[in-house]
Formats: C-alpha cells, sequence, structure tokens
C-alpha cells in the first residue's frame, strides 16, 4: 500500500471542516443585505434604488440598493465612537506592547539574571490561565489602585482616576507582552551571535550594531509579533468586558450590547465590514512580510 | 612599529561549563606573530585555536594574561577599537545589506566620506574579483561569493591584523585547494598579517609561514611548516601532524649528534638523532615517518636495519602503503613508486620477507610524556 | 479572601467562607448533608465535561485537516493555512452572532431543513436548537477548532517524510503507519492544541451566555455575574480561583504525561 496515497477520509473530513468554518460567515454575510429589518430570515436582497421605502418590517428601496445597511451603519454615531476607541487601542497597545515584549525577548535571550527562569516560565501565563481570571484580575487591581489614589490624595469627582481608554489600553499591553516576546525570542533562537560580532569587529559600538544588525535582521519577528499584538487586541473581548469604562466601548463590546437585545442587519454589515478589513489588512501585512524574506 | 603584530602574554580563558565546572579553554598560551606574516594556528575542534583568535579579535577578554596588538596592551577593549578585523566560518555577512553596503558598512564606521568609500569598496571587491556584483544580496551569491564579500569586508578597513576563522571550512574541496592559493597571493600582495585558524592541517602546511599547534588549549609547537613536520618537538605535534611510527625505548649512551637507544620490541639498539635533550638512562619515544622507512631487499650498509616480513599491502597511486612486521613491532612503510611498471615483482608482496632500514638521521628521539 | 460589606465594598478579612459555599455547603451549617446545595459543584462539574467534550471533538475535527494540510504540495500549504485563519480574525463576539443566525428557530439551518422537507412533502416543525447546551458546544467547537488545527498542522509539518518511506519499506500499510509513527510524533502538536483549547473553553462566558441564554450556566458565567451583577467580587475572586487552580492542575497533568510543546507558540 503506497502510504503517499491521499485517503478518502481525509479528503471528505477536510471538506466537512472547511465547510463548518465557513458556512457561518457565509450567513453572516448574507444577511447583510437582507431586505428584512427584523433580521429573522433572509428574506431576499434591497434590489432598488432610490429614496428609503419600507413596506411592514421590509425594506424596498433605499438610497444605498443593496449596500442599504452599510450606509445605515456610517450614520451610527455609536458605532464610529466604537470604531475609533477599538483602533486607538490596538495601535497603542501593539506599538507598546512590541518595544516592551522585543525588549524583553532580547534580554532573556542574552542575559542571565536571578529571576530568569521565572521570567521565561511567567510567558506562559495568558495562555495557561483563563482569559476571565486575568480580566477580573486587571479590575480589582485597578479599581483597589484607583480607589486607595482617589480617597488618599481625595481628588476632585472630574480628576478621579476611573476605568476607560486607559485601562484598556494598559490591559491590553499586559496581555500582548507575552505572546510578542515569545515570537521575538523564536526568531532570535535562530539568530547567529557572529552577524552583531561582525559589526562590531568592523567599528560599530553597540548602540549602532542593534540599530544597523539587529533589529533589521529580527524585523520579521518583530513584525509578525506586532501583528500578533494588534489582531489580539482586535479580537479581544473579555479583558476588555472588564476593564472598560463609559467611553471606551470597543467593537466587540457594542456588538455583544446589541446581540443581547435587538438585532438589525446592521450588526450583519458590521461583521461583513470588519471581516473585510481584517482581511485586507492581513493580506497587505503579509505580502509585506514575504517581500522582506525572500 | 613594535617587533610584533600580535602578541600573547601567558594568555589564560576559562569557561563555566553548563554543569557547573570551570575548563580553561586556553591555557597559559604564549605567542608572537610578526609583521606580515601568515600565521596559522592549528588543532582539532576545542583546542583553543577559535578561542585565541576571538581575544585577539575583543569578543571575548582573558582571564588572565594579556593580548598585545602592535605592541599595545589591548586590555577590555571592545572589537570596535581594536586594529583588527575577523572573516567568520559563517561569514556573517549582513542579510539586509547589498555587497557593496557590507563592505561599506565598515568604512560608514569609520566615517570615511562617501567619495572615499565608493572607490574603496570598489577596489577591495576588485582585489576579491567580484566586480559588477555590489548591487547583489548575499542570499544571490554562492558559497565562494559568498566568501569574497567576507574577506572584502575586512581588508576594505585595511587593519593591522586580518583574523580568519577557518573561512575555507564551507567551500568544497576543489573550491578551497583553489581559495587557498587565491589567499596566499592576497596576502603577499596587501602584506598584511594574517591570523589563520584551520584544522586542516594540509591547509595550514601549505599557506603559512609559521604554525603554531594546539591541543587542550596549549600551544604544542610553534615553527615553520618544515620545523613542524621535520622536526617535531613531542609527540602529539609528530603523531597530529602527517602519520608517524613511534618506538618506546632507553638511552644507552650519547655520541656528540647521536644517541643509542636500545628499543624492546626491536630487541636492539639503534642509533637516533639526538637534539641535545637526552642523557643516558632517560626514556625516550622514537618517531620516524612511514616515507622515511626504507624497504629493500638486501641492505647494502646496514645501520638500523632489521628484518622485516610484509603483512599488508594497499597500492595507492603515488605510493605503496605497507604494514611491516619488525622484529616485535609493527611499523608503517610507504614506498613511493618512482618507477611506472604493471609487474607485479617490481612492488612488494604480501607475506614477502625484505629488510627494513630506519635512517638514523630521520628517527627522532622525543620526550616520552 | 474577604467580606462583602453591606454597600458593596469589600471589606478584607480572612476568611474561607467562599469556598464552603463553592462546595455548596452553608458556613454556619452543622449538618452538611441537610443544608448541601449542588448548584455550584454541578456549574463546576458541568464547565469541565463541557471542555472535555469540546477538546475531544476539537482533536477529531482538526487532525484529519491538519494532516491533509501537512501533506500538501507545499505551495498550497500557507493558502490553506490562510483559510483556516481568516474564520480566526473575524471577531470571537462575531462568530458567536454567526451561529446565532444559524441556530435560531427562524434560523438558517431550520430554513433550509424547511425547505427540504417542503420539497419531499414532510410536515416540518422548526427544531429547537438555539438556548441548548447542544449549542453551546457547537459554539464552543467553532470558536476554538483553529487553535487545534495550527498546532497540529506544525507538528506534522516537521516530520520528515522519509520517515513514512520507512515505515512502509518495513512493511507497515498506512494505517499501521499512521498509528506507529504520524500520531506519536504528533502528539506535541495535540498536547500543545489540547491547552489552547480545553483553558479558554473553561473560561469563557460568552459563547454559553448568548448561545445558551439562561440555559447552560459555566464557571465563567458565574464569575462574570458575580462581578457585574450580583456585585459580590469576593464569591467572585474565589470562583475564580477555583478555576485557575482547576484549569493549572489539568494543564501540569496533562504535559507531565505527554510532554509541553514548543507548538503553542508556533500556533
Amino acid at each position: 500500500m503506497n502510504p503517499h496515497r491521499r485517503s478518502p477520509f481525509v479528503l471528505v473530513m477536510t471538506v466537512l471542516v472547511f465547510l463548518f468554518l465557513y458556512v457561518p460567515i457565509f450567513v453572516l454575510v448574507l444577511y447583510s443585505f437582507n431586505a428584512s429589518r427584523t433580521n429573522v430570515t433572509f428574506e431576499g436582497f434591497i434590489t432598488a434604488f432610490g429614496p428609503l421605502k419600507t413596506q411592514g418590517s421590509l425594506v424596498v428601496q433605499s438610497p444605498c440598493g443593496p449596500f442599504h445597511w452599510f450606509c445605515d451603519l456610517t450614520r451610527n454615531q455609536e458605532v464610529m465612537t466604537a470604531a475609533r476607541n477599538t483602533l486607538t487601542i490596538a495601535f497603542v497597545s501593539t506599538i507598546v506592547s512590541t518595544i516592551i515584549g522585543t525588549m524583553a525577548a532580547i534580554a532573556l535571550q542574552r542575559h542571565d539574571f536571578k529571576i530568569k527562569p521565572f521570567a521565561q516560565l511567567s510567558l506562559y501565563i495568558p495562555i495557561v490561565i483563563p482569559e476571565i481570571v486575568m480580566g477580573i484580575g486587571i479590575l480589582t487591581l485597578f479599581s483597589q489602585v484607583f480607589t486607595w489614589v482617589n480617597t488618599t490624595f481625595n481628588l476632585p469627582p472630574d480628576a478621579r482616576l476611573t476605568l476607560g481608554m486607559g485601562t484598556v489600553i494598559v490591559s491590553h499591553i499586559a496581555f500582548s507582552v507575552p505572546f510578542v516576546t515569545l515570537v521575538v525570542q523564536a526568531r532570535l533562537q535562530g539568530f547567529d551571535k557572529a552577524y552583531e560580532e561582525a559589526a562590531m569587529d568592523l567599528g560599530a559600538n553597540e548602540l549602532v550594531t542593534f540599530w544597523r544588525v539587529t533589529l533589521p535582521m529580527l524585523l520579521p519577528g518583530v513584525l509578525s509579533g506586532a501583528l500578533l499584538a494588534f489582531t489580539l487586541s482586535l479580537d479581544d473581548f473579555v479583558i476588555t468586558f472588564f476593564t472598560t469604562g463609559p467611553g471606551s466601548t470597543t467593537l466587540p463590546i457594542y456588538v455583544y450590547g446589541l446581540l443581547r437585545r435587538i438585532i438589525t442587519p446592521q450588526v450583519n454589515a458590521l461583521s461583513t465590514v470588519w471581516i473585510l478589513i481584517v482581511l485586507i489588512a492581513v493580506f497587505v501585512i503579509q505580502r509585506m512580510e514575504n517581500r522582506e524574506s525572500i | 612599529m613594535s617587533e610584533y603584530a600580535v602578541e600573547l602574554r601567558n594568555v589564560v580563558k576559562t569557561f563555566v561549563t553548563p554543569e557547573g565546572s570551570t575548563i580553561n579553554a586556553v591555557d597559559h598560551v604564549d605567542m608572537q606573530i610578526r609583521h606580515g606574516e601568515f600565521f596559522s594556528m592549528l588543532g582539532s575542534s576545542g583546542c583553543g585555536k577559535t578561542t585565541s583568535l576571538r581575544m585577539i579579535a575583543g569578543f571575548e577578554w582573558p582571564t588572565r594574561g594579556e593580548v598585545f596588538i602592535d605592541g599595545e596592551p589591548q586590555g577590555h577593549r571592545p572589537p570596535f577599537q581594536r586594529k583588527v578585523n575577523t572573516v567568520f566560518q559563517s561569514y556573517a555577512l549582513f542579510q539586509h545589506m547589498t555587497v557593496f553596503e557590507n563592505v561599506a558598512f565598515g568604512l560608514q564606521m569609520d566615517k570615511v566620506p562617501a567619495e572615499e568609500i565608493k572607490r574603496r569598496v570598489g577596489e577591495a571587491l576588485a582585489m576579491v574579483k567580484l566586480t559588477g556584483l555590489e548591487k547583489r544580496y548575499p542570499r544571490q551569491l554562492s558559497g565562494g561569493q559568498q566568501q569574497r564579500v567576507a574577506l572584502a569586508r575586512a581588508l576594505v578597513k585595511r587593519p593591522k591584523v586580518l583574523l580568519l576563522d577557518e573561512p575555507l571550512g564551507a567551500l568544497d574541496l576543489k573550491l578551497r585547494k583553489e581559495m587557498q592559493l587565491e589567499l596566499k597571493t592576497l596576502q603577499r600582495e596587501v602584506g598584511i598579517t594574517f591570523v589563520f585558524v584551520t584544522h586542516d592541517q594540509e591547509e595550514a602546511l601549505s599557506m603559512s609561514d609559521r604554525i603554531a599547534v594546539m591541543s587542550h588549549g596549549k600551544v604544542m609547537q610553534i615553527g615553520t611548516p618544515v620545523e613542524i613536520y621535520e622536526r617535531p618537538r613531542n609527540k602529539f605535534v609528530a603523531d597530529f601532524i602527517g602519520e608517524t611510527n613511534l618506538l618506546d625505548g632507553t638511552v644507552r649512551a650519547v655520541q656528540d649528534k647521536w644517541l643509542m637507544v636500545f628499543v624492546p620490541a626491536l630487541q636492539a639498539e639503534v642509533r637516533a638523532l639526538n637534539n641535545g635533550e637526552f642523557r643516558a638512562g632517560q626514556q625516550v619515544s622514537l618517531s620516524i615517518r612511514p616515507e622515511k622507512i626504507r624497504l629493500v631487499e638486501k641492505p647494502s650498509e646496514c645501520v638500523n636495519c632489521f628484518p622485516a616480513q610484509v603483512r599488508q599491502v594497499a597500492y595507492i597511486g603515488a605510493d605503496t602503503r605497507v604494514i611491516a612486521q619488525v622484529i616485535q613491532s609493527t611499523l608503517r612503510v610507504w614506498e613511493q613508486n618512482m618507477v611506472s611498471t604493471l609487474d607485479p615483482d617490481a612492488y612488494f608482496q604480501q607475506n614477502e620477507q625484505a629488510w627494513a632500514v630506519l635512517p638514523p638521521e630521520n628517527l627522532l628521539a622525543l620526550p616520552v610524556d | 479572601m474577604g467580606r462583602r460589606a453591606p454597600d458593596g465594598g469589600v471589606i478584607f478579612t480572612f476568611t474561607l467562607d467562599n469556598y464552603i459555599r463553592l462546595l455548596g455547603l452553608q458556613p454556619d451549617c452543622l449538618n452538611p448533608l441537610a443544608c448541601f446545595d449542588p448548584l455550584y459543584v454541578s456549574i463546576l462539574w458541568r464547565s469541565l465535561t463541557l471542555a472535555f467534550n469540546t477538546t475531544l471533538i476539537v482533536i477529531l475535527m482538526a487532525y484529519p485537516l491538519a494532516y491533509f494540510i501537512a501533506r500538501a504540495p507545499q505551495k498550497r500549504r500557507n493558502t490553506y493555512l490562510f483559510l483556516v485563519l481568516v474564520p480566526l480574525w473575524t471577531n470571537f463576539v462575531i462568530r458567536v452572532y454567526a451561529w446565532m443566525m444559524l441556530l435560531r428557530t427562524q434560523g438558517a439551518i431550520n430554513g433550509v431543513l424547511g425547505w427540504l422537507a417542503g420539497l419531499f412533502g414532510m410536515p416540518f416543525t422548526p427544531l429547537e436548537m438555539l438556548y441548548t447546551p447542544g449549542a453551546v458546544l457547537v459554539g464552543m467547537v467553532y470558536e476554538f477548532l483553529p487553535f487545534m488545527i495550527l498546532p497540529i498542522y506544525t507538528s506534522l509539518e516537521k516530520i520528515d517524510p522519509s520517515l513514512y518511506e520507512a515505515a512502509a519499506d518495513l512493511g507497515a500499510n498506512a494505517l499501521k503507519t499512521f498509528w506507529r509513527v504520524t500520531l506519536p510524533l504528533s502528539m506535541p502538536g495535540v498536547v500543545a492544541g489540547t491547552i489552547l483549547v480545553f483553558i479558554p473553553v473553561m473560561g469563557t462566558f460568552v459563547v454559553s451566555d448568548l448561545l445558551g441564554g439562561k440555559q447552560v450556566i459555566l464557571v465563567g458565567n458565574l464569575i462574570q455575574r458575580q462581578f457585574l451583577d450580583a456585585r459580590d467580587p469576593t464569591f467572585g475572586s474565589a470562583a475564580s480561583l477555583v478555576l485557575m487552580v482547576l484549569t493549572l492542575i489539568v494543564t501540569v497533568f496533562y504535559t507531565r504525561k505527554f510532554g509541553f510543546g514548543k507548538e503553542i507558540v508556533v500556533g
């Protein structure tokens, strides 16, 4: 029997699993074009362009035609604010956690210090501890510290420390740093010390060596660490849920809030846009990375 | 200008093993390398040759002792403040820079004006015959070309000393031989002191002005290739360089340039070369190279000649390698095939009886370790 | 550890009362049998079995796919991996929402089933799928499937193809090769995947909240409610500590038995 032969079982399973992965997404996208406002069943596409015209719960005609719900979305102030919050949090936490994580990875690789084994082990904490435990841990920490600060310094109500963008960003940095560190570490493991020695041999001091040789050569690792941090931040629900406050609602939190109330195709439109943006971003980054590592 | 390009004075380098014990990778080494010399450090892996080189480059600092470059003690000076450059075993070419950028890197560090960088990089690349490949990336080059870029990158800085850490190790045999010749020619042209680390004795013998043979962190002998091969100073060097036969014995008498040594395995007294170190009654090891022993049907004059029986014969073209039983010892004998003939009688056959002649001037007395 | 103050704040005293409550007992109760309340113990047990079932189903689904990708031609592997990752890049909450659309009484699945029934002229009553334990299980499997595929793929891809040839050369058929060579060598990936799936399933509350309604309450929901609705953070903390210890025990036991795979990071 030829072991290279592909078994029909594997093939059938593969097709089924891919269907399982994609049918929900397909339905999600399809319903974003739903004519039905209640969004319970799919009532067909909105085909006519023109001023908004409804018939019961059906949208018959819209200035945007089938893209009615997408246009509707742009007029939704809450969504726009949430989108801005989400991106702000993702960008800031990615930049900070990439810098900290890269430095941590280099420190762990190059230097020996007393708590190194402990530090290395602690990188696995966000993997082996359920997110909800981390979420309430961070929440408890913030609320205790904030209460202490607010009462000790007797801050006026408008200057009191509260949960908000700041706390969300800090907690996103906290859970991203270990992932960035692990990714950069993986890249560092294959890094020949001779490159840095060569740079120093040619007259570059430690700082110049880092900027001109170490960092450029680590860049693919740093970039994929940053990409991971960015997607983790965008995707995060649980930790944001516990550390968010008024004015720092992110898209996942907003959607979660909607799901417990009424669901219009607007949510589907939002999801479709989300998937599209993430796909484009990932595609662009992968192209960049491929060029980087020819 | 001081007397030596590089000097190692009583240098010790101690490493801590992962198990927690300490090991002297370099153990009280003294070495003087002259200006313009092609100097090799030769030894098997772990003998301390690379560590010694790295201490000259500044990648490691001696635990004890001092490294001098051009008469200046280097202390804990970092690599970027030393007037030496290195060609790495792995080449360590910067993968994200072109050939030009790689070679220019060192000059940029010295803040050389851009125009001069352009000129000097061009010259360096011409010297290693890589003109025209400036815009390539290292991964687009063959192993031999990468090697040349590494060489140009180090030479363009016009160092006092060029350090080469097994630079030909990754090349295939043919390319390697070519590069050996080229490297030697290049060294003569630029006149820079080369310190060359290798485990390949043929490479060291063919290229070097002088060789330091190293073992277990210690220098076993420093000398010209001829000295190292013809007059090894101890059993290690005699055995490590080329092949040799060793016979243990006791000195019976010293007769100015000769020693009379009783060798139990030969049940006889033999005449050997006296290097002036031995007295009567001392234990010695006698070393004789296989190609220096003559195997004859009948000896004409008979100093150190013994009846021998041919045990094994291997014809390998340039010579015939014989293992002969001489009294109670087994000796390796290489007979040069000077006459071209298909006649089997011209070569020794298995089990044939003969005489082995051990010329006294090729029989070296060495100390027993 | 602490006691809830009447005003909702926390008084810090050392007490094990919350843990006693988690075990289903009353701190002041003298007869454990009489006042045993299985509520919290059953929530813990439900979470554990759900996590176990999810992991098992995910392994069974992920392995063939990972195997398929690992044996596919080099050029196509990245495309397949990309396809596995796309669902992961849509948001966690959005993925749950997609299943709400599918599973609702008038949702897409019932729609298709009804259409099929109509085609064959059969009577059809829509299935009640949303807000059932089954819905939660499906949702969990969907959420965490890619986390199993990637590490298994990574460890399968590392297997030297000449090992398959060697096994065949030594007389093993395809099935034997799989059992004796492929599966043992890919265990690090399965272990890593299990950690990446089991632990989040134990801790999540979104899936059960949206797909299980009030039917399926897990440890995650319990903790969340203590913090946000019931305002009893000390009891929530005790519950989360129990959750953390539980997952750590499972992880340590599991990694001791099968070894800790580096695949976790690669995934």
